[in-house]
């Protein structure tokens, strides 16, 4: 099949991508030590790519991940650091964290659904629905905290994001559950086959009976969940909650999409192809910044592999049509 | 008038192994209406685009007007007045008829503003080229098919064709813009304009052209006058094979049995109005009517799209209530749309996933989770049963033929054990053999019991298939067919007497 090729010809470029980030710093790329703090660092966008599939999987976007990120985790904040005393005890600190996760989750479940209310029930465009719910909750989360970071997490709560399983850091470990999850949601579930048949033809899919507001309802509330748990791991990771943490990870998340083979008219990607993707991405930040190259850099480099890959997708879309 | 406007000569063309075009020869005279019949992929549309310079020939000439090419440039083909009106038009639809109308002669003075004077004149004057009055201000998007071609048309004529090449012209037209377009080109004929006209509608083959090339397989199979030809002789051509057309006879019905479908007093305002009929079991029955007759909104009714206001619907003399097309769906009532490309088929996506769309609910097992090689399977079998021609039903839709994606989409229905089965336009870009194995199919599914609607444009069609025909007018039934009624003459006769 064709998905297949491209996901094989995806993961050959990762490959050479670590290869080549390996040779240009010798000893110090192939470390665990490295390997272990990209596996620290790739899951934030990770999930958030994700969750912008999701979205894109249906034919829509989603700009207000980040920010439903940001909503999540400065309640979070608030019930972490505010609301439970300075002087509680352990498993009251558990409860609390408890409680903390479980309003993070709600937040973004609460925000996907109104994502999606306004695009499948009221008919904005998902590009503007979005932006506008981006706005607002980012307005929210600047007039709560002042626009200052919320800091002083409970060092349990910490633990999500810098502490190991076995080998394994839990932030991707949660990557992993999440991207299990979704591998099994959209290839082999109603819902799936469902969303990719609505992102090929929304038309056809009224047509063929299927509840297309109902399913891109869900749809948006799942994009919303993960960007909560982006959001969870996020705080986790940096000890502080933040109403504009991170906004370049929203056009990075569209990149790592669409690099990943996922299309931008909906219809066609898969978990696997974007897993590969985000890799490739953090192979080529991790490496660059060994070599001391600016963070701008980096982004630049990304820019230039999109390209990179898309130039190499065209001249092969090209040869298949003419061997035709 | 016998003097040779263009002709082509042993051309071949290949694409990468596969013989579009193998030693084709064509003669169009000058005034002459000449048509080029053949079912897809016949070769049809390569040969246009090699007289309109748009693909280069591996071999062969084109003579127009006793210039020889060994291969045309497309602005060449131009400037000899060869111009192709294809299937979408090529107008720019966001902009008005006057300005699609005269903005290439505008650029063509290369004057940097615009004269809206001169666009308004240069419009109207290309319109009275084929004697049609259009409001020169209306944005070519609003207007209905048969006008935009006419748009078309005129756009071709102003630029001193000598030979325009209609492509499918009549494909989403109703009876009466056809025969409009047919005065039309008559009326090009009578100033010396050659026409090619592209169909495998052979009614209309037989009534417009005077001389006929068929093409099979990228071969010419014969040329010649249209006197010679029939439309069993035509379809033997085309096809290679004899394909039958005999009339369908339904089944007696027994007195005491229920309908599959039985409709009272249903009205939709503005659409259609006070609609009653039966559909018993081995009954196939067809509904015609213009456009804008309300048939279509009647099947949109009936499959939940569109609900009705008022009325009652019954199946198996069970009262059902439509508010959606879910509620239609759970009752067994299925639809086939119009438009296979948009409303139809997930075209990119694979075969397979075409046809178990309609079943993923009653697959499904714990969490929601199918499994897929079963649903590929259930599929697969389908496949077979309607002969759908598919080596690979991982393949995606888009790659099959058009009677075989219309088998897809039955298939989907089929697959759902609907009771009553809706197909608008069923045959609409369909092979005749195609045609004819679809239309069959039908006839034997409504033996089995199921209940079959057809709503059609196409008259022979509905007389070789229906066992009883309704005729809607203005939102309601104005006519109703049955048993030796249903003939091609009669029907025709009352869609044109309509006012």
């Amino acid at each position: 099949m064709a998905a297949d090729r491209s996901i094989l010809q995806l993961l050959l470029i990762a490959i050479v991508v670590f290869i080549i980030m390996a040779l240009l710093n010798p000893g110090k790329f192939l470390t665990l030590l490295n390997i272990e703090s990209m596996a620290y660092q790739f899951p934030e966008l990770g999930i958030i790519s994700l969750g912008m599939m999701i979205a894109m999987l249906s034919g829509g976007i989603d700009l207000s991940i980040v920010s439903i990120a940001n909503m999540a985790s400065i309640l979070m904040g608030l019930i972490l650091t505010k609301m439970m005393p300075q002087n509680a005890a352990n498993n009251q600190i558990v409860l609390f964290v408890a409680f903390a996760l479980l309003i993070s989750l709600l937040t973004g479940l609460i925000s996907g659904l109104i994502n999606g209310f306004l695009i499948a029930h009221v008919g904005i465009p998902a590009i503007l629905a979005t932006l506008g719910t981006s706005q607002i909750l980012t307005g929210i989360a600047i007039v709560i905290t002042k626009g200052y970071a919320v800091p002083g997490f409970p060092e349990i709560f910490l633990k999500i994001g810098n502490s190991k399983l076995f080998i394994f850091p839990i932030p991707f470990l949660v990557f992993l559950a999440c991207a299990i999850v979704l591998f099994f949601l959209l290839q082999k579930s109603s819902f799936g086959i469902r969303l990719y048949l609505i992102g090929t033809n929304i038309k056809a899919s009224v047509f063929s009976g299927i509840k297309v507001k109902s399913i891109l309802m869900k749809s948006y509330a799942l994009t919303g969940v993960l960007a909560s748990i982006a959001g969870i791991v996020m705080t986790a990771r940096t000890n502080s909650a933040k109403a504009d943490y991170g906004s370049s990870y929203v056009l990075q998340a569209v990149l790592v999409a669409v690099l990943g083979g996922v299309n931008p008219a909906g219809g066609f990607g898969s978990v696997i192809g974007l897993s590969i993707a985000v890799l490739s991405l953090q192979f080529l930040s991790s490496g660059f910044n060994m070599l001391r190259f600016s963070n701008f850099a980096t982004e630049f480099t990304w820019g230039m592999f999109l390209l990179l890959i898309m130039g190499i997708n065209y001249f092969q879309n090209k040869r298949i049509k003419s061997s035709k | 008038m016998e003097q040779v406007f263009l002709a082509v000569e042993n051309i071949d063309k290949s694409f990468a192994g596969v013989h579009a075009l193998n030693d084709v020869s064509l003669k169009i005279k000058k005034g002459e209406i000449h048509c080029l019949a053949g079912e897809n992929g016949s070769g049809k549309s390569t040969l246009i685009k090699v007289i309109a310079g748009v693909e280069k020939p591996d071999s062969g000439q084109i003579i127009i007007d006793n210039k020889k090419y060994h291969h045309l440039h497309p602005i060449d083909a131009i400037h000899e007045g060869i111009q192709v009106i294809y299937q979408d038009f090529s107008l720019f639809p966001n902009l008005t008829v006057a300005e699609n109308l005269a903005l290439n002669s505008q650029l063509e003075m290369r004057k940097k503003l615009v004269s809206w004077k001169q666009v308004k004149e240069t419009a109207e004057k290309a319109l009275q080229l084929i004697n049609v009055d259009l409001d020169l201000n209306r944005l070519v998007e609003n207007l209905p098919v048969a006008d935009k071609q006419l748009v078309a048309i005129s756009r071709a004529l102003m630029q001193d064709a000598k030979l325009v090449i209609m492509d499918e012209p009549t494909t989403a037209l109703t009876q009466k813009e056809v025969e409009r377009l047919f005065k039309i080109i008559k009326s090009m004929q009578e100033k010396g304009i050659s026409t090619l006209f592209v169909s495998h509608k052979l009614r209309e083959v037989l009534d417009i052209s005077e001389r006929l090339t068929i093409l099979r397989n990228g071969q010419k199979v014969i040329e010649g006058n249209v006197e010679e030809f029939d439309e069993t002789k035509i379809t033997y051509y085309m096809t290679g094979r004899n394909v039958s057309s005999n009339k369908f006879i339904s089944e007696k019905k027994s007195g005491d049995e229920k309908p599959i479908l039985s409709v009272t007093n249903l009205s939709s305002d503005g659409f259609f109005d006070d609609i009653n009929f039966d559909l018993y079991k081995g009954e196939v029955l067809g509904i015609t009517g213009l456009l804008g007759s309300g048939r279509t909104e009647l099947a949109l009714a009936l499959f939940g799209y569109s609900p009705a206001d008022k009325g009652e619907i019954h199946i198996n003399g069970q009262k059902i209530h439509i508010k959606s097309i879910q509620d239609a769906m759970r009752n067994g009532i299925a639809y086939v749309p119009e438009d296979r490309l948009n409303e139809g088929l997930f075209m990119k996506q694979s075969i397979s996933r075409n046809i178990y769309v309609g079943i993923l609910d009653s697959i499904k097992k714990a969490l929601g989770l199918i499994n897929v090689s079963e649903a590929d399977s259930i599929a697969a079998s389908l496949i077979k049963d309607l002969n759908i021609n598919a080596d690979d039903p991982l393949r995606p839709v888009q790659t099959l033929s058009g009677g075989n994606q219309q088998r897809v989409v039955l298939a989907r229905w089929l697959s759902t054990k609907a009771k009553l089965i809706i197909l608008n336009g069923p045959t609409v870009g369909v092979d005749i053999g195609s045609k004819t194995d679809i239309l069959e199919k039908l006839k034997e599914l409504a033996k089995e019991g199921l209940g079959i609607m057809i709503i059609s444009d196409d008259i022979p069609e509905l007389v070789q298939t229906c066992s009883r025909i309704l005729v809607m007018h203005k939102g309601k039934i104005i006519r109703t067919l049955e048993g030796d009624e249903i003939e091609e003459k009669a029907i025709s006769n009352i869609l044109n007497n309509l006012d």
